[in-house]
């Protein structure tokens, strides 16, 4: 039957490509992390340099471990794999290494602007305007190899595999573009087209499903890859993986709102978002249990194989983390978690258990078969193994211990009533030893990673590479497809025009269903009449603070409970963020929230804690930031600046960045170094310090300048 | 919350064109046979020996 047999070539140079990129960029991002853990209790080690600031570096290193290291992992598994699966070559070479010298551009691209505080603040979408529209454009060549492959396959069915890739590559493209809509004011600035509470949706609703679409999905299509492959058996239930799969991508993308509880989004969308998350623990335990049950029988070779070992820890941390995500998306779980390292940890189980263990697995797989060789050290691969459990267990248990104490301190009152730790610094101090132990964590973790790449070094030296690996398959015929029963589907294939117009019925109707109510409640769009837009001085101060990646440590949202209004103040409204392009409500507390920060030091204060925290404030893990009192303000930047607001819809009069808008700069600048004169410090008018203190006086003061007003913007958040 | 309509429709469009491949999928056969998918996938390779102290291929 096999009449017109091909004989074709499977390419395995870009795989090895991918695969180099992925153990380089693994250390490296796993390096920054470890300087970025080091100096959360060694302030010191920043050198005063600010391009190794925490601020700075935190972004770094999750987008070097997620884009660089998972991104480039995805690459290799899903190029090795689809062309085996389909049984036919990458459909295009060119492509391919457009691919992978554009994805590698935008890394080192990222590695340049992050440190020197290019960034738009929306976390793991920090990258500016020039470098986003370079992702959207090899994002979109890689969809187009992964989909021409498909096109010419020889395999006619499509294996589960191919379906997780096919939805990461959608999903993740329809993800970028919303979240990314930002308007420049130069070449590395860009204001988000989102103020307040919308863009905090966006970015959430962006920041879970890149969680979900670019670390879950791809990787749950490889481990149906690479895990029957390893074991030699098939997988337990191609039923169940085809059931899950589709189950696990209609929910994922509705869960965005839990990283946003009791904040100022409004109730309903938090408690939309709380249910699907709960929805999400069924399909996710699917893909679990189809993993481990694979194994049923086979028990015997993960106690051989460092390949099942890796992928039985890593399936398990997934069954753990999508356990774990759900149940801290209840909002009363929540409340206690958030903010705290607890997310941190979370992230990091799933992080260095789920994405590190796999990807491990199957570099240890693959090296040997592009090399035509054995793993050079069994031996070796399982000390890594074992090294690296330990390396995840001493990080993440100390981070939960941490981030419980956290929680639990920052709600704790004394039986008169008041906080039993009103010092914001006292919960950090009690944790700095928790944070000592993570970074021994981090450092075994690294260790076994740098003992892999010794490892596959040592493979690949040892073997002989095989750049091409010729195969015969037949050649996929066209079965004619019977009559009838499937005429309409044929007939809508036949008009894509007619096909196009019913989808975009089908949305639009879908979208008035939601679209209607939003207009009739007005609750969803309060508005209060004392807040203004920033400044002049404050914007520029403003664009520091997220120049410096100060949300890295430093909310700006005050939940509705009685310990945060006590210790910070009146919690936070939506109608106080209209003008907040971007949104700066952060996610995490190694500090105090700063929503109601204006007026709560003098100005003096603030320069001396900029200059040197633990003169104002002794023990303090805040970095030095000597730079901010010499560097001079960029005034020549402020038009553009000022135009960009007014084009995502800051009402700032016509033509006021012409003159009106530079005095109005100087005015209140003189007004600070007058202030700062009274403390006892001499300071220029132009240097950045004094627009980083007006923007930090500003901070939640328009609504104590006037009685809060209506009340419709009360019943939002006062549950 | 005007924003919510751009989700909304962004995650709709999502669905349905997971909607129009799930229809695709089901009608093209693609999960007629839920066995020897499973089975196929492990044959593409040469054939893969595991002994008791390495991986090795023939």
């Amino acid at each position: 039957m096999n009449t017109n047999l091909e004989t074709f070539k499977y390419d395995n140079r870009i795989v090895r490509a991918f695969a180099v990129a992925t153990i380089v960029w693994g250390i490296v991002g796993m390096a920054v992390g470890l300087l970025a853990a080091v100096e959360l209790f060694l302030p010191a080690a920043t050198l005063n340099l600010p391009f190794i600031t925490f601020g700075r570096i935190r972004p770094l290193h999750t987008n070097a471990v997620i884009f660089a290291f998972v991104g480039n992992g995805m690459f290799t598994g899903i190029y090795y794999s689809l062309q085996r699966l389909c049984k036919a070559r990458l459909f295009s070479d060119f492509i391919s290494w457009f691919h992978f010298w554009g994805w590698q551009t935008i890394i080192v691209a990222a590695a340049v602007t992050l440190p020197m505080g290019f960034t738009t603040s929306k976390e793991y979408a920090e990258l500016e305007w020039p470098i986003k529209i370079a992702i959207a454009v090899v994002w979109v060549a890689f969809t187009v190899n992964l989909i021409g492959t498909i096109l010419k396959r020889r395999e006619k069915h499509m294996y589960v595999a191919i379906w997780f890739y096919l939805a990461t590559a959608l999903t993740v493209a329809v993800l970028h573009v919303t979240n990314s809509m930002t308007m420049p004011a130069g070449w590395f600035k860009s204001y988000s087209m989102y103020a307040g509470a919308q863009d905090a949706l966006v970015q959430w609703w962006y920041g879970h499903n890149a969680v979900a679409f670019f670390l879950t999905t791809p990787y749950l299509g490889l481990m149906y890859y690479f895990l029957p492959k390893a074991a030699n058996r098939p997988i337990f239930s191609y039923r169940l993986s085809i059931i899950h799969f589709w189950a696990l991508i209609f929910i994922y993308i509705w869960a965005g709102p839990h990283h946003l509880l009791y904040t100022a989004l409004p109730d309903w969308a938090q408690s939309l978002g709380m249910v699907f998350s709960l929805m999400l623990i069924a399909p996710s335990w699917g893909g679990m249990l189809n993993g481990l049950l694979t194994l049923r029988g086979a028990w015997d070779q993960v106690r051989q194989d460092p390949v099942l070992k890796f992928m039985v820890a890593a399936v398990t941390a997934y069954g753990m983390a999508t356990l774990e995500g759900p149940l801290m998306a209840i909002k009363t779980v929540n409340a206690l978690s958030h903010y705290t390292d607890w997310t941190i940890a979370h992230a990091h189980g799933g992080g260095l258990g789920w994405n590190g263990f796999l990807t491990f697995s199957m570099l240890y797989y693959l090296f040997p078969r592009l090399y035509k060789t054995r793993l050079w050290s069994v031996k070796l691969a399982n000390y890594h193994f074992w090294l690296g459990m330990l390396g995840i267990i001493f990080y993440i248990i100390p981070i939960y211990v941490a981030g419980i104490t956290e929680g639990l301190m920052w709600k704790q009152f004394n039986k008169d009533g008041f906080l039993q730790y009103p010092n914001f610094l006292e919960t950090i101090i009690q944790i700095v030893p928790m944070l000592r132990l993570r970074a021994i964590g981090g450092t075994l973790y690294i260790a076994g990673v740098l003992m892999m790449a010794y490892n596959l070094y040592r493979t690949a030296k040892a073997g002989q590479f095989e750049p091409e690996t010729e195969v015969q398959a037949p050649a996929l015929e066209k079965t004619p497809e019977p009559q009838g029963k499937y005429a309409f589907h044929r007939m809508l294939e036949g008009k894509p025009v007619f096909f196009t117009v019913l989808a975009v019925v089908a949305i639009l109707i879908g979208g008035m269903v939601e679209i209607i109510p939003m207009f009739l409640i007005k609750e969803n769009v309060p508005t209060i009449a004392s807040v203004k837009p920033y400044t002049p001085l404050e914007v520029l101060g403003r664009d520091l603070y997220i120049r410096e990646g100060c949300l890295g440590c430093h909310s700006q949202m005050i939940r509705p409970f009685r310990s945060e209004t006590e210790r910070y103040g009146e919690y936070s409204k939506a109608g106080e963020f209209v003008y907040d392009h971007p949104f700066l409500w952060g996610s995490e507390r190694k500090g105090p929230d700063l929503a109601r920060e204006g007026g709560k030091y003098p100005d003096a204060w603030h320069y001396n804690h900029m200059d040197d925290p633990r003169s104002t404030l002794p023990g303090s893990i805040m970095p030095r930031y000597p730079w901010l009192l010499t560097q001079k303000m960029d005034l020549d930047s402020l038009p553009a600046r000022l135009r960009a607001l007014r084009r995502v819809g800051v009402p700032y009069p016509a033509g006021y960045e012409d003159g009106q808008a530079q005095k109005d700069l100087q005015a209140q600048a003189d007004k600070v170094v007058a202030n700062l004169k009274q403390g006892a410090v001499t300071a220029e008018p132009d240097r950045e310090i004094v627009a980083l203190i007006a923007y930090l006086q500003r901070l939640g003061t328009d609504i104590k300048a006037a009685p809060v007003a209506p009340t419709s913007t009360m019943t939002t958040a006062a549950k | 919350m005007s924003v919510v309509i751009i989700l909304i429709l962004a995650g709709l469009l999502v669905g349905l064109v997971f909607l129009g491949a799930f229809v695709w999928s089901a009608r093209s056969g693609q999960y007629e046979d839920t066995t020897t998918p499973a089975l196929r996938m492990l044959a593409d390779d040469p054939p893969v020996k595991i002994d008791k102290t390495n991986i090795t291929l023939k």
